[in-house]
């Protein structure tokens, strides 16, 4: 049998992931590489609100800092393991986006943008000013997830860089594996058919209100775990996590990388992870140049990095 | 017997009354068509019953029961189908999964399930994708199944769009100028299409300017002028009808009703 797109895509990824620090100079590129996958899982998130259903969030970040909350909260408050806080903070974020979801997802385009901003920084506005609990604009120290001493006792011995790097590896890659599914499942298609055609979309039968609003919880349920791993990776959290910025961050990267593409989105979290890494040895030109390079893809790349290298590839472009 | 039953249906934009007091009956398996000149409000009519538009006035009943200003996904559920004059395609999707788009009541089931990819989410599929491709086959367009729907031709996105209302299994399909665009050979063959489909049951509302296939095909004829009926009948009737001229040709009834017979 042929190998199906789904499954080429998951064993690149996987291949990409387990081979990729034989080229590493040192320990701190599985922490470039753990950050990599911790954005690629939240862009995944993306690619299915943004890329199959066509709605736009500038305030996911704020579905980040809740699962990052969570994990930071959870464990001191309710006696929670963290491993559990991560499950609550995603139950938590699924059902905030399910509630905002309702009355938000009725806008459209900008609109729909603004709404969804305005979230993302009454999120981060708590998460800074209730300082009695979450420690304010200053952060506060996460618990230990405590998997990689269970890891060690049972004789798989891994740096603390090693664990996150396949930890945050596998979960991004579970998390492709998912939105793989949803893409060529009946809901996947019904999704990309209401951003197609809204119109003709609810003439075969959508309920597109309820197919936005499973979107919106998705995507926001990814988000919420990537903010979690993000701060059970680092110990440490502020509310950056939930901030304009970092929400801004995750649709660069899917678009730039390919907004309707799994694969794509990824390969844009890497790229504009890594970029301003190299970038530094041009000091103050830096940012100069990555926004260069970024307009550049854009303007003769549209779809994105990696549609429009496979379309060149095909001999299309 | 009557499947669709529309009463007084009147609808306003801003000052302008688009349809006034339109009223007509569909029987499974007949073929009725509505015609009228451009601007007489006849897609504007078909978006009323199609749940697109919220009729201002009027009733529609569907077997019998209401179903005025109902949502179109809430009727596709009651077996109303429809194509689109100017082409709702999914343009970034295959040709198939257009197709299959159209059995979305039939293989929609539990979101958790199609994120696992469990058995049933891939048993729904499978059995749409068979469905899907025998429709394909039945248009003409099995050959283009894996072809991303945008690079067809217009006669075929047509067909398409035809082939998408079908997965529905429609009890009433509405059909909006399905033939505009299509050369002789295209039009020929969605003319046989429809009278298929009709013999199967369906009952079939169409709305067409190729006035040859509307003689041809038609059981019953509608004729609307600035959003009002002004003639109904057989082909036969309707276009001996000197109103139907008029309205048609203006005064040149002559020439109008050489166009219509």
């Amino acid at each position: 049998m042929r190998l199906s797109r789904k499954h080429l895509t998951l064993l690149v990824l996987a291949l990409l992931i387990a081979l990729a620090p034989a080229l590493f100079p040192s320990n701190f590129y599985y922490r470039i590489g753990a950050l990599i996958f911790v954005n690629g899982l939240a862009v995944t998130g993306l690619v299915v609100l943004i890329g199959f259903a066509g709605q736009i969030s500038l305030g996911h970040a704020g579905f980040a800092g809740i699962g990052a909350y969570a994990c930071a909260l959870a464990p001191g408050y309710l006696g929670l393991h963290p491993g559990l806080a991560m499950l609550l903070g995603a139950v938590l974020s699924g059902g905030v986006a399910w509630l905002i979801g309702r009355p938000i997802l009725r806008l459209k385009g900008y609109y729909l943008a603004v709404a969804t901003l305005g979230f993302g920084i009454l999120v981060s506005m708590v998460l800074a000013n209730e300082a009695k609990i979450t420690g304010g604009p200053d952060g506060r120290e996460v618990a230990e997830l405590g998997l990689r001493g269970a890891l060690a006792t049972i004789g798989i011995g891994l740096s603390n860089a090693q664990f996150w790097y396949a930890a945050t590896g596998l979960a991004m890659l579970l998390g492709a594996w998912v939105a793989l599914n949803l893409h060529d499942s009946p809901t996947g298609r019904a999704l990309r058919a209401l951003h197609d055609s809204e119109v003709a979309a609810r003439t075969v039968g959508v309920d597109v209100a309820r197919l936005k609003l499973s979107a919106f919880v998705i995507s926001a349920v990814y988000a919420s775990l990537s903010g979690s791993l993000l701060a059970l990776m680092n110990r440490f959290i502020t509310p950056d996590v939930a901030g304009f910025l970092h929400s801004v961050e995750l649709v660069t990267m899917t678009v730039f990388g390919g907004v309707g593409s799994v694969p794509g989105a990824i390969l844009g979290a890497a790229t504009l992870t890594l970029l301003p890494q190299a970038l530094t040895v041009l000091q103050q030109y830096e940012n100069l140049i990555l926004g260069l390079i970024m307009m550049l893809v854009m303007i003769f790349m549209r779809d994105g990095l990696l549609p429009s290298l496979m379309r060149r590839l095909k001999g299309r472009g | 017997m009557t499947l669709l039953q529309v009463e007084g249906l009147g609808i306003d934009f801003g000052g302008l009354r688009a349809v006034n007091d339109v009223g007509f009956a569909v029987a499974p398996g007949e073929i009725v068509s509505v015609i009228g000149p451009n601007g007489a409000g006849k897609t504007t009519l078909f978006n009323m019953i199609s749940g697109v538009y919220l009729p201002g006035r009027g009733k529609i009943t569907l077997d019998g029961r209401d179903v005025t200003g109902m949502a179109p996904n809430r009727l596709a559920e009651r077996g109303l189908s429809r194509t689109f004059q100017n082409l709702q395609i999914f343009q970034r999707m295959s040709v198939l999964e257009n197709a299959m788009t159209g059995c979305h009541l039939k293989e929609r089931g539990a979101i958790l399930s199609d994120l696992l990819c469990l058995p049933s989410s891939r048993r729904r599929s499978a059995v749409t994708k068979a469905r899907a491709s025998e429709l394909l086959e039945r248009v003409g367009l099995a050959r283009a199944a894996e072809h991303e729907a945008s690079s067809l031709s217009y006669g075929a996105l047509k067909r398409l769009e035809i082939a998408r209302a079908l997965a529905l299994e429609p009890r009433i399909l509405l059909l909006d100028e399905p033939a505009a665009g299509c050369n002789a050979v295209e039009t020929e063959e969605i003319d046989h299409l429809i009278a298929e489909v009709a013999k199967s049951g369906v009952a079939v509302l169409l709305v067409e300017h190729d006035m040859k296939l509307v003689m041809r095909i038609s059981n019953h004829i509608v004729v609307l002028d600035r959003g009002e009926k002004i003639a109904e009948g057989s082909p036969a009737t309707v276009s001996r009808d000197p109103r139907v001229i008029e309205a048609y040709l203006g005064t040149q009834g002559a020439e109008a009703g050489h166009a219509l017979g």
